[in-house]
């Protein structure tokens, strides 16, 4: 009995309890892009909201307090909670099955990432319902986060703080999936590139994460235990903050977009029925770009004050990333040329990004250049700049991602036409949006303002972005309305819809919950096209047919993280009547005990016998 | 027919040269079209990158388009394989060698320029004014001079300007586009800058670090007259006796609204004259600026009128939310009212100790009595 059918006569709360205790990569991702896709339409209302208050001079749509709270929120969902999930949600996808592996190492952590991800977002944003969201930006820059009233930058704090030990485990646990868990003959050097974006990233992650992590606990206490270490008038200092954020914010940038040019290196390849351009180039610009994405932080402060020797040394290390950053954007034009070009959904987001991300990069220099920058900084400028990095890189990316591996996720291919119409009333509602934002921020509009005042000639140029977001929401819609059709009348189609190069393509549809019956052997890079050029249709196995080990689903990392979401907010409300600290104790107990729990109870997983995968197989 | 052709040409460029002006934004307001000397070195470096950047870009989107054209799948072709290049040790290193070289274009002037908007060797000779970023106003102490004023700076024309920058509270951060651009003030460290603009003028600044709900209604200007001009302004500025603030032939509710002023205790947070208290604005030439609170009314080029002033000092918190303001004790109390305040409105309004005012600089505002 396939594994399909069995899900068919599950019922509602048989499958939701299946998702809650999973640890298959495969469902993890599905749990991610749910998640994320939940949090990518809030923070789009959000951004909607945002474009609606400022398409006229002084408008009153929301006010100015509430303003300061969605842009927060917008800012902070997108990063955090929607970006961050979706990259995750292609990883989980995709990762295991490219490098030949069975699950990623850590089945149970991967679970417990997601649930600390999801509460932790789901804390955060129960802030609109108890008082008020943050409104210190997303950045959260002291003293400003430390004397807003209310609790709102206190859901900032704990939500971030528990999704983001989620981002931390998820990162631990890639890095030791790829090094230790290749198949056989899968050396560094033959693995894909979305899966070495996917190991650098996960470097940065470690590395990056616990800046922010100690800089939220600095933030904490001073907000909720009294603490001063952002208070000047204490001994305290600010600029702390801003570097600590910057230090983790800056590869933050980079987390997002290498994964992202890791599935445009998996698209154009293959719609281009070519092999990567300069692979090792690719590898070694991806290494760079995430080691000079730790030497530039600064170059968010440029106005702060670091006095002009800071300020010469960060711009050109900054200008160094356009180096490997250029030799990337050439590497896929000569991946296209001389190919046999096919324009589909996939492609076309990967062809859009071309132009769009070529501007970000672009402007990336000319932002790079302080004493410019001393006019772009905290303008509409900068506002462009970012948008036209993570929209025109990471999200085109996760729509062509999407469109690229949704056959092998979800066994069906995305309606082409929808998929065409999402493209191109996204694509231009975002140039729409954004291109003239950059004249906005010259012209003397600094972001984050609730409100512009009329006669600054700043009239026109809003009211073309707003246009532009609405024609981006139509394009978000319709994808929605694509996934739907595509789920409930698109047809099931092969292992292999796109005559793929990589070995998550020589795994049948719908993907075995094991991935590989036998191991497979690697014998170079695009392990899957070598075998096709060869005439054969699958890979020699690197192990003879046996009992495959897999690991047992556990409800444990949910109530880890439930008790860790509880327990933020005795931590939030201790403050207001100690009473709360009850509730900090239940949900520390809860975390603590599942933890006792896990560590005193074996659980060595399951096997699945030779006998029953000879069944399968028939 | 050639005549024609012409004219069509200068219509062309003319109509061409209007939307780019109209496209820079407002005069004094926009980076595009620089007052001072800061402005200037950073537009020349908006357009030096902004330049190689286009060349990039045309290089790389005529790649681009070219492989589109040419190697875009043709019909019957869908089972071409076409040959599986590794990669091209020339064009790699090209292509990382080229824009290394273009990267030093730009490299080199912004080190320059960096230190040069840096330089502090003039400090000691030059005018230096102590700036305080405060939520949501800006306050500017002319400590040799003696003079305290707030959310209009004046400054002489052609000569380098001091400003050294603090704030009272959160982050804030100093930016007027066409003069210079930004420099933030913290709560812990002085941050220096100097200014220097180019010709009388009324420039527009505004505050470009996010610092609360009325972070966008924090507008101030920078005065640029000329230094006979200044002297003039800072002889008149220091010969303002706080006691005396009253004109000789003032009418009789300017006087009431002198004594109301004490009376409600405004005088505890704005100081008229040089004392140094700086809760609330400094209100020694109220009467010369052309908005209250900065931004009302909040068309640029209109003047306030005494309604605008009133309902400001009755309603500061919807006018501009989170002030200080808000907490003033006169708002709860119940003896003031409409009148009072009108009488208030009235005595501030004559507060005009300079000749030297707006107007003197380009403003073409006149403050109505």
């Amino acid at each position: 009995m396939s594994s399909t059918t069995m899900t068919q006569k599950q019922g509602f709360a048989a499958t939701l309890w299946d998702y809650l205790t999973t640890v298959d990569h495969k469902k993890i991702a599905v749990l991610y892009l749910i998640g994320g896709g939940f949090f990518f339409i809030l923070g789009g209302l959000e951004a909607l909201a945002i474009r609606i208050q400022l398409i006229q001079p002084n408008n009153d749509f929301v006010s100015n307090g509430f303003y300061n709270e969605i842009m927060t929120m917008h800012g902070t969902t997108m990063i955090f909670l929607a970006a961050m999930p979706l990259i995750f949600a292609l990883m989980n996808a995709v990762v295991p099955l490219q490098i030949g592996a069975r699950d990623v190492a850590f089945p149970f952590l991967n679970s417990l990432g997601f649930w600390l991800f999801a509460f932790g977002g789901i804390l955060l944003n129960c802030s609109w319902f108890l008082g008020g969201a943050p409104d210190a930006g997303w950045t959260a820059y002291a003293p400003l986060s430390v004397v807003s009233p209310g609790h709102g930058v206190d859901f900032y704090v704990l939500g971030l703080q528990i999704s983001g030990a989620g981002t931390l485990i998820a990162g631990i646990n890639f890095l030791v999936t790829i090094i230790n868990m290749r198949a056989p003959g899968m050396t560094y050097m033959r693995m894909p590139l979305f899966t070495w974006t996917t190991f650098v990233v996960s470097a940065l992650i470690l590395f990056a994460f616990p800046a922010l992590t100690i800089g939220l606990f600095l933030l904490m206490f001073d907000r909720l235990f009294g603490s001063g270490f952002f208070d000047a008038s204490l001994g305290g200092n600010s600029i702390i903050w801003e570097h600590l954020f910057w230090i983790f914010g800056h590869p933050e940038v980079y987390i997002l977009i290498l994964p992202a040019f890791g599935v445009f290196s998996e698209v154009i390849p293959t719609f281009s029925k070519k092999r990567l351009f300069g692979y090792t180039a690719m590898v070694f610009a991806t290494v760079l770009i995430g080691f000079l994405g730790f030497m530039v932080w600064a170059h968010h402060m440029f106005t702060v004050g670091m006095g002009p020797a800071a300020n010469s040394i960060f711009a050109v290390a900054t200008m160094a990333i356009a180096v490997p950053t250029g030799i990337k954007i050439f590497n896929w034009l000569f991946t296209l040329w001389g190919g046999n070009i096919k324009i589909n959904s996939a492609m076309l987001w990967s062809l859009g990004f071309i132009p769009s991300f070529t501007i970000g990069g672009m402007t990336g220099v000319m932002v790079a250049t302080a004493p410019a920058d001393y006019q772009y900084h905290d303008s509409y400028f900068v506002v462009a700049h970012f948008h036209y990095v993570i929209v025109g890189g990471v999200v085109f990316a996760i729509f062509a991602g999407l469109h690229y591996w949704w056959p092998k996720m979800f066994g069906k291919i995305l309606n082409e036409t929808l998929g065409k119409i999402t493209f191109w009333t996204f694509f231009f509602g975002f140039h729409l949006t954004f291109m003239i934002q950059h004249f906005l921020g010259l012209m003397g509009m600094p972001r984050r303002y609730a409100v512009y005042l009329p006669n600054q000639e700043l009239e026109l140029g809003n009211v073309i972005s707003t246009i532009g977001a609405f024609l981006m929401a139509f394009g978000a819609i319709v994808f929605v309305i694509n996934i739907i059709v595509t789920t409930t009348k698109g047809e099931q189609v092969s292992g292999d819809p796109w005559n793929g190069r990589t070995l998550e393509w020589a795994i049948p549809n719908p993907v075995p919950h094991y991935n590989f019956k036998q191991l497979p052997l690697v014998r170079g890079l695009d392990a899957l096209w070598i075998e096709k050029t060869e005439g054969r249709k699958e890979l020699a196995p690197a192990e003879p047919l046996d009992d495959i080990h897999m690991p047992n689903p556990s409800i444990l990392p949910f109530v880890m993280s439930l008790g860790l979401f509880i327990a933020g907010f005795g931590f939030i409300y201790q403050v207001d009547h100690p009473s709360w600290l009850i509730v900090l104790f239940i949900g520390m107990g809860i975390t603590l005990g599942t933890m006792f729990i896990r560590s005193i109870k074996d659980d060595h997983g399951h096997h699945i016998h030779k006998e029953d995968l000879d069944e399968e197989a028939r | 027919m050639k005549g024609w052709m012409g004219k069509i040409r200068v219509l062309f460029l003319l109509s061409l040269l209007t939307f780019i002006l109209s496209g820079c934004g407002k005069e004094n307001l926009t980076a595009f079209l620089p007052k001072g000397y800061g402005a200037e070195v950073s537009l020349d470096l908006i357009i030096l990158p902004l330049v190689v950047m286009v060349f990039v870009f045309l290089v790389v989107m005529a790649i681009f388009v070219f492989v589109l054209v040419r190697f875009r799948q043709k019909k019957g072709q869908e089972d071409f394989i076409p040959k599986q290049t590794e990669g091209n040790k020339v064009l790699e290193v090209v292509w990382t060698a080229i824009p290394i070289l273009l990267l030093l274009i730009i490299a080199v002037p912004t080190v320059q320029a960096t230190f040069d908007l840096a330089d502090e060797s003039s400090k000691g000779d030059a005018l230096n004014i102590n700036v305080t970023g405060n939520q949501y106003w800006w306050h500017f102490n002319y400590d040799e001079q003696d003079i305290q004023t707030s959310q209009d700076l004046y400054i002489p024309t052609g000569e380098r300007v001091y400003l050294n920058m603090m704030s009272s509270d959160v982050i804030h951060s100093f930016w007027v586009p066409s003069i210079t651009g930004k420099m933030d003030t913290n709560p812990e460290n002085e941050n220096t800058m100097y200014i220097e603009a180019n010709e009388e003028g009324v420039y527009y600044g505004k505050c470009a670090e996010f610092c609360g709900p009325s972070h966008s209604l924090m507008d101030f200007k920078i005065i640029a007259v000329s230094p006979e001009e200044f002297e003039t302004w800072v002889a008149d500025m220091q010969n303002v006796d706080p006691e005396e603030t009253v004109a000789q032939d003032a009418t009789e509710a300017v006087q009431e609204g002198r004594e109301l002023f004490d009376e409600y205790s405004c005088i505890n947070c704005h100081a008229i004259g040089s004392s140094p208290t700086a809760i609330g604005p400094n209100l020694t030439n109220f009467g010369d600026r052309t908005k209250v609170a900065g931004v009302i009314p909040s068309a640029v080029d209109e003047q306030y009128s005494k309604e605008d002033l009133v309902n400001w000092i009755l309603n500061p918190d919807e006018l501009k939310p989170g002030n200080k303001m808000t907490d003033a004790g006169y708002l709860s109390d119940e003896s003031f009212g409409e009148e009072e305040a009108s009488k208030i409105a009235d005595y501030l309004m004559q507060l005009q100790p300079s000749e030297i005012t707006p107007d003197d600089a380009g403003e073409g505002l006149t403050v109505e009595q």
